[in-house]
């Protein structure tokens, strides 16, 4: 069995969580600079002009990219033969979330549900983390994070479909949902598409199926064919960066799917804004 | 669609001149509030009591900063999204404010309210939040402190950049943008 001192975890999750804050991942930078590349539209060309130079400024005077630093959102498989020493391992991302939020100046964002009260000063600063545990084979902690703003979740949406929906019912329904929120979600976006499973499981699917790196090819030849069209037919909409018209509202699409119930044709679509602040580490 | 350089409080003349798809570098003293501190200036309105600050031409930035870093004024800043703001900001417009910035698309009565009161929605580029929170040189907290990053700010901008998304005459820039590239089967 191998141990993993609890203030090592905290202090990987608290560099990865600075890092994000300001720097924006290689894969969403080159997808940007390709987008305004081959968009159409003069006024957002410049949009996506003044969204890489943001990065830049960001990167270079280690400034927030956006003012909307998310909510911390973490995919965690634990090896079978790990355990963490000195404490729980929920306790350790938690802490480091806090740690990384206050030492990069990110704003804390979570708040009561109808308050609203900010729970900085009685939960933590900008906790509690939003954490989906699994449990794998090996003695290593894999740990995928984003930080997910609000914008972009507001739009996002699932529903249950009668298996006849099919492909086109799924595609349709995308769209819908991309249709309806404009520019809202802050586009060029991702969108990350859960298919199947349970209702939950798809929306979990849809998710994770954010933290991919955009550019990457789905393993499932069926899926990345979908994902290909899903995309040109989002791109078909118009809607361009920020909602000023254009030719380039997404930069990918990114299908998660699962076996489902015999019944049911679950679909959830969860949305990413242009700052797809994500990283992945193994200790 | 032509560019501008404007200095704030706005005038009626400021706006009218304005056209959906313009790009205008805002300069001045402007405001900042999101839901909150709206709920609470709409019923200082209403109950015909004074505002924390000079409403007349005023320019209202909806944004809930990053916390600053050391010597900064401000952290990054970009606009949050406008339409939790839409039942407020005709009223806010009614009493002589004469412009908005923030991102996303508004309802029918913020542009109608546009259209009678001569106000502007300005969009600035969300996600933007390093390179505008930039153009912000001084940030002072007015009102509301007790909002935490929603608190009602005094801040100067300098060359802050944003385009018309809705103009005095109606227009969308969303809409039309979008009419313009959609592609239909």
């Amino acid at each position: 069995m191998r141990e993993i001192e609890f203030d090592e975890v905290v202090k990987a999750v608290r560099d990865i969580i600075v890092h994000c804050g300001t720097d924006l991942p290689q894969d969403t930078y080159d997808a940007l600079k390709e987008a305004m590349e081959n968009e159409k539209s003069l006024v957002s060309k410049e949009v996506i002009r003044q969204i890489l130079e943001n990065a830049d400024i960001a990167k270079d005077e280690k400034r927030p990219l956006c003012q909307d630093t998310g909510l911390a959102v973490f995919f965690v498989k634990v090896g079978d033969e790990v355990r963490i020493k000195g404490g729980l391992l929920r306790d350790a991302i938690n802490k480091g979330t806090e740690q990384g939020y206050k030492d990069a100046y990110l704003r804390a964002s979570t708040c009561e549900p109808f308050s609203r009260a900010n729970l900085k000063d009685t939960v933590g600063y900008n906790l509690p983390a939003i954490i989906h545990f699994d449990i794998v084979a090996g003695d290593k902690i894999d740990i995928e994070y984003a930080a997910k703003g609000g914008g972009s979740e507001n739009v996002s949406r699932a529903r249950v479909f009668p298996p006849a929906a099919g492909k086109e019912g799924i595609i349709e329904y995308v769209k819908e949902v991309i249709s309806d929120a404009g520019g809202n979600p802050c586009p060029p976006i991702t969108v990350g598409v859960g298919i199947g499973g349970t209702f939950e499981k798809a929306c979990i699917s849809s998710k994770h199926a954010l933290f991919r790196d955009i550019g990457s090819v789905n393993e499932d030849p069926e899926m990345a064919e979908m994902e290909g069209n899903i995309l040109e037919e989002i791109n078909k909409l118009g809607i361009g960066a920020m909602g000023m018209g254009g030719t380039k509202t997404a930069l990918a699409v990114h299908i998660e799917s699962n076996p489902c119930h015999i019944a049911s044709l679950p679909v959830s679509v969860n949305v990413q804004c242009h700052s797809s602040r994500h990283t992945h580490i193994t200790i | 669609m032509a560019n501008y350089t404007l200095t704030t409080p706005l005038t009626s003349e400021d706006t009218r001149q304005l056209k959906a798809g313009d790009t205008v570098l805002l300069n001045g003293t402007i405001y900042t509030a999101r839901d909150a501190a709206h709920k609470r200036l709409v019923e200082l309105l209403e109950k015909g009591e004074e505002l924390p600050f000079d409403i007349e031409g005023s320019v209202i930035y909806f944004v809930g900063p990053t916390p600053p870093k050391p010597g900064d004024p401000i952290g990054s800043a970009g606009p949050t999204t406008s339409y939790r703001m839409d039942s407020y900001s005709p009223t806010m417009l009614q009493y002589g404010s004469k412009g908005m910035i923030g991102k996303g698309k508004r309802n029918q009565v913020v542009k109608d309210a546009c259209k009678e009161y001569d106000g502007i929605y300005f969009g600035a580029t969300g996600g933007a939040g390093a390179l505008l929170g930039k153009k912000i040189t001084s940030a002072e907290v007015i009102a509301y402190p007790e909002l935490g990053p929603e608190a009602v700010r005094k801040i100067t901008v300098k060359d802050f950049p944003v385009t018309v998304i809705n103009d005095t005459y109606g227009n969308d820039l969303y809409q039309m943008g979008r009419e313009q590239y959609e592609v239909k089967d």
